[in-house]
């Protein structure tokens, strides 16, 4: 249906917990440089799509393809190593460690000479300045990287799980509900991170249950229902009410008007 | 000034090393012989046993976890490396890692059981405590073992410093304190004990071994008992099968006085040496001053609260 | 049909056999719960337990706490011991008071109890006691030392176990009556302290604390010229202590315990006196009123003193003392 290259694509994953079918034949497509939501009711899929996306689940039966090469993601660190970055719900961050320590944590930069290649001493300046560097680029105003985490607001530390992915990724960034439980002010700081994360090249598959900041942020939508994708949308055409319509089954997508749906 | 604050360790980390100097001061004040080179050396040798413990305390406090076991452990080691040498007259070095080398295995069953059975840390130390003590008292079958070879105790030598004599079992505790120190803060393996004890489930999201992390610091405990049970012998020239039985909780106090935080992911380790120290002081000062030692006990108490609370109250006004 | 009767005659012949049994047994069945089982002091204890049983052909049962302080061990011990048919228990009580209720149902089944080595409190909620007299213990090495000191002024440093603790209170107050200093009567649980004693310090019970404890003394009180130790493993302590600062030439150490290590450090000069006491006595003692109280009904009460002993390698006139080989015949814990 795409002539546009994808950077990640998934077609007929089946996932099933026992008698339970999370998945049930379910596509995907990411194209570069897009914010592509994912939307969909509690137990749509939306979830254990995600999962397999990031490593975090391994499908029965489907294929999923990044860059063109077909992958097999045992893990998250195999989704890691391939470039993928996920953001979590809670955000696997350490909060009695500094915002710095947190960007690296996992993958610590060491000293350059024997110091760090036999002791394993790390280049704790080095880090320092990375950090600062990369928050710069996407624009995050926390004054110091050397406070600690849980001294930040729960929208700062937003922008700091979400600036870890984003200084790491390669590929993809996936958000599992980044803007829950935050303020008006806070949500938009986040969205704004989304945006410049975005501009830099970095598509990124937005999960939430906000459809105002959806239609803020994406360029397209992904709907779940039922296992499987129901419809891509086009947020810039259909309304959020209609939106939420094929979401639930109320409104089948194939009664939607062409601009709709976005290919 | 703002900097100045950010630099700063907070509060619950400077606290015992203040503790220290007000006791030192008082007792200084109070009594004229607290402030001796001779009777502070001599304090330092006294806290050196549970000083070394309290190291291997440390880290799995760190990590969210506590030890029951460590004052057993070490008893089992020094009755080990001393039995090794006097009734099968092993040579001292081989003996004594030999009882390091007990230790280090009840560290790696600790650790395996909490990280691989997943049993609570402070029910997986108090099965290991009963076991050591068990075996402790067959094996030696609460005999002292007093033929115990000179090299063996050699730590306890001491050598003249500005009018004091220090041991060289104080030496070693403070290499190894500023051992510790340094690959807790400047490595990546100390960096993730504090991840670990921090949020166990964020470093299993981005990829640190916690399970290994958790062990290995179990493992390495072992160790640090293993070198306490040679300073116990260095100390008293003796293997004590009943020795370390209450230095389970001299070592946690230590460690809580010292400003890490039971919670785990918080604390400076030299805080532990003050922590030490500090108890070792108000026993020594007290005795001096010829206060029951009832008061020490409350004294102990009361910094302990103390302490627990400072921790407390300022991750409270952190948002 | 003969299967049928089968279990019910099997049934009667093994009831016959079981109250047949129970009419020939008869033997006194008598329990020992000791603070710990790996002590040496309740080591000894047990072997005198076990060999008076059956010199008199009782049955002994033993148990102990899991550590000191094991109070719920030992109650346990108890119920199954009575259960199991035990008229008389030997108890050395770990908490003193904590037992109390649990000895009160015994006696109540009309089973005897009688403390061994620390009374409970109140003490006569026990039958009898059969202990150690530790004032008298204290006594008899204050006597030698203040011989042994040969009018030099004393300044002693006194190690005590801690603070509260009825035995410690008696060893000291009696070594500082003996030695003819004012101090407290037996009934008193606080430590006397008169001018002599130049400093006191805790030491648990405990080598490597007595140490510590005798280092901080030594501190404050550099000519000290006599130690009283609470028991033998503190007294060597103090002596580890005084050669580090080497001054044990010249410090006179005294004991209280009487165990085999404890009478050996005796023979090797480290501690000049101790009182030996007599584990194995209580524990035989309390087997025979046992099998007493099981064949008459009659049963045992007050205070029995199981006797204290004076050790001393070197003899001082006026004060009646043994010599090391004989402390070593009587000694308990392993040779």
């Amino acid at each position: 249906m795409s002539t546009v290259p994808l950077v990640m694509e998934a077609k007929g994953l089946v996932k099933r917990f026992g008698q339970v079918t999370a998945l049930d034949g379910a596509d995907f497509e990411l194209r570069p440089a897009e914010i592509l939501a994912v939307i969909g009711d509690n137990g749509a899929g939306k979830s254990s799509l995600i999962k397999c996306l990031s490593g975090a689940s391994i499908p029965n039966e489907g294929k999923i393809w990044l860059d063109g090469k077909e992958i097999h993601f045992k893990n998250p660190m195999d989704a890691r190593r391939a470039g993928i970055e996920t953001v979590y719900q809670d955000l696997a961050v350490a909060p009695a460690m500094t915002i710095a320590e947190n960007l690296f944590l996992g993958r610590e930069m060491r000293r350059a000479g024997p110091l760090g290649k036999y002791l394993g001493a790390l280049d704790k300046k080095k880090m320092l300045e990375e950090s600062i560097a990369r928050m710069a680029e996407l624009k995050v105003g926390i004054r110091s990287m050397t406070q600690a985490v849980e001294t930040l607001s729960g929208g700062q530390r937003q922008c700091v799980a979400v600036g870890r992915a984003a200084a790491f990724a390669q590929h993809v960034v996936i958000m599992d509900e980044p803007t829950a439980a935050l303020g008006v002010k806070e949500g938009n700081m986040v969205l704004e991170l989304i945006r410049r994360v975005r501009e830099r090249g970095l598509p990124v598959v937005l999960i939430s249950h906000n459809m105002p900041h959806v239609f803020e942020v994406a360029d397209r939508i992904h709907v779940a229902r039922l296992g499987k994708r129901a419809a891509i949308l086009n947020p810039k055409k259909i309304s959020m009410s209609d939106t939420v319509a094929v979401m639930t089954g109320a409104l089948p997508p194939d009664k939607l008007p062409p601009e709709c749906l976005a290919h | 000034m703002e900097k100045l604050k950010d630099k700063l360790p907070p509060i619950s980390q400077l606290g015992p090393f203040i503790a220290l100097v007000i006791a030192c001061i008082f007792f200084a004040v109070t009594t004229d012989r607290f402030f001796s080179a001779e009777n502070l050396s001599l304090i330092l040798q006294q806290v050196m046993v549970v000083g070394v413990l309290a190291i291997g305390q440390t880290l799995i406090i760190l990590t969210a976890g506590i030890d029951l076991s460590c004052g057993m452990l070490m008893a089992l080691g020094s009755i080990v490396m001393t039995k090794f040498a006097a009734d099968l007259g092993m040579p001292t070095v081989l003996a004594v890692l030999c009882g390091i080398g007990v230790t280090v295995l009840f560290g790696f069953i600790n650790g395996w059981l909490v990280t691989t059975i997943r049993l609570p840390p402070f029910i997986v130390t108090l099965g290991t405590f009963n076991v050591a003590f068990a075996i402790t008292q067959l094996y030696s079958q609460a005999q002292t073992v007093t033929e115990v070879p000179d090299a063996m105790v050699w730590l306890g030598n001491t050598f003249k410093l500005g009018g004091g004599a220090v041991s060289y079992g104080v030496v070693l505790m403070i290499v190894l304190y500023v051992l510790v120190w340094l690959w807790l803060r400047e490595t990546g393996a100390g960096r993730h004990v504090y991840a670990v004890g921090n949020n166990p489930e964020a470093t299993r999201l981005v990829g640190i071994p916690t399970e290994r992390v958790l062990l290995g610091v179990y493992v390495l405990a072992g160790l640090f008992y293993g070198i306490a049970a040679l300073l116990a012998v260095a100390r008293t020239g003796v293997g004590d099968p009943n020795a370390g039985q209450t230095e389970n909780l001299d070592t946690i106090t230590a460690v809580v006085l010292g400003g890490t935080s039971l919670f785990g992911g918080r604390g400076v380790i030299l805080g532990s040496l003050a922590g030490a120290v500090v108890v070792g002081v108000l026993r020594n000062g007290l005795t001096l001053m010829g206060v029951s030692s009832v008061y020490q006990v409350l004294v102990t108490g009361i910094l302990v609260i103390l302490a627990v609370s400072v921790d407390q109250l300022s991750r409270k006004s952190v948002r | 049909m003969h299967r049928n009767l089968a279990a019910p005659a099997a049934a009667v012949a093994a009831l016959t056999l079981c109250i047949g049994s129970a009419f020939a047994a008869g033997e006194p069945v008598i329990g020992l719960i000791t603070k710990t089982e790996t002590n040496p002091f309740f080591v000894k204890m047990k072997e005198g337990a076990t060999a008076e049983a059956k010199a008199k052909g009782a049955k002994l049962l033993s148990g102990a706490g899991k550590a000191d302080g094991d109070n719920a061990g030992q109650v346990t011990a108890m119920e199954n011991m009575i259960a199991a048919g035990a008229k008389t228990i030997l108890i050395t009580p770990s908490d003193s008071k904590a037992i109390i209720p649990a000895i009160k149902k015994a006696q109540e089944k009309g089973v005897m109890v009688i403390a061994l080595d620390s009374p409970t409190d109140p003490a006569d909620a026990t039958d009898a006691l059969f202990a150690t007299d530790n004032y008298k213990a204290g006594v008899l090495i204050g006597e030698y030392a203040k011989v042994a000191l040969a009018g030099k002024p004393a300044k002693i440093v006194t190690l005590d176990l801690f603070p509260g603790h009825p035995v410690g209170a008696q060893r000291h107050n009696g070594f500082l009556q003996g030695f003819g200093l004012p101090s407290n009567d037996a009934k008193n649980n606080e430590l006397a302290k008169p001018a002599e004693v130049v400093c006191s310090a805790d030491s648990f019970g405990d080598r490597a604390k007595g140490q510590t404890a005798m280092e901080n003394c030594l501190q404050k009180a550099p000519d000290v010229n006599l130690v009283y130790t609470i028991n033998e493993p503190a007294a060597a302590g103090a002596y580890n202590a005084l050669k580090k600062a080497g001054k044990e030439k010249n410090v006179i150490i005294v004991s209280v315990d009487g165990g085999c290590e404890g009478v050996e450090n005796v023979g090797k000069g480290v501690i000049a006196a101790t009182s030996q006491q007599y584990p194995l006595k209580m524990a035989s003692m309390g087997v025979a009123a046992g099998v007493d109280y099981a064949k008459t009904g009659k049963k045992v009460s007050g205070y029995t003193d199981t006797g204290v002993t004076l050790i001393a390698a070197k003899p001082v006139p006026g004060v009646q003392s043994v010599d090391v080989k004989t402390g070593l015949s009587m000694c308990w814990g392993k040779k």
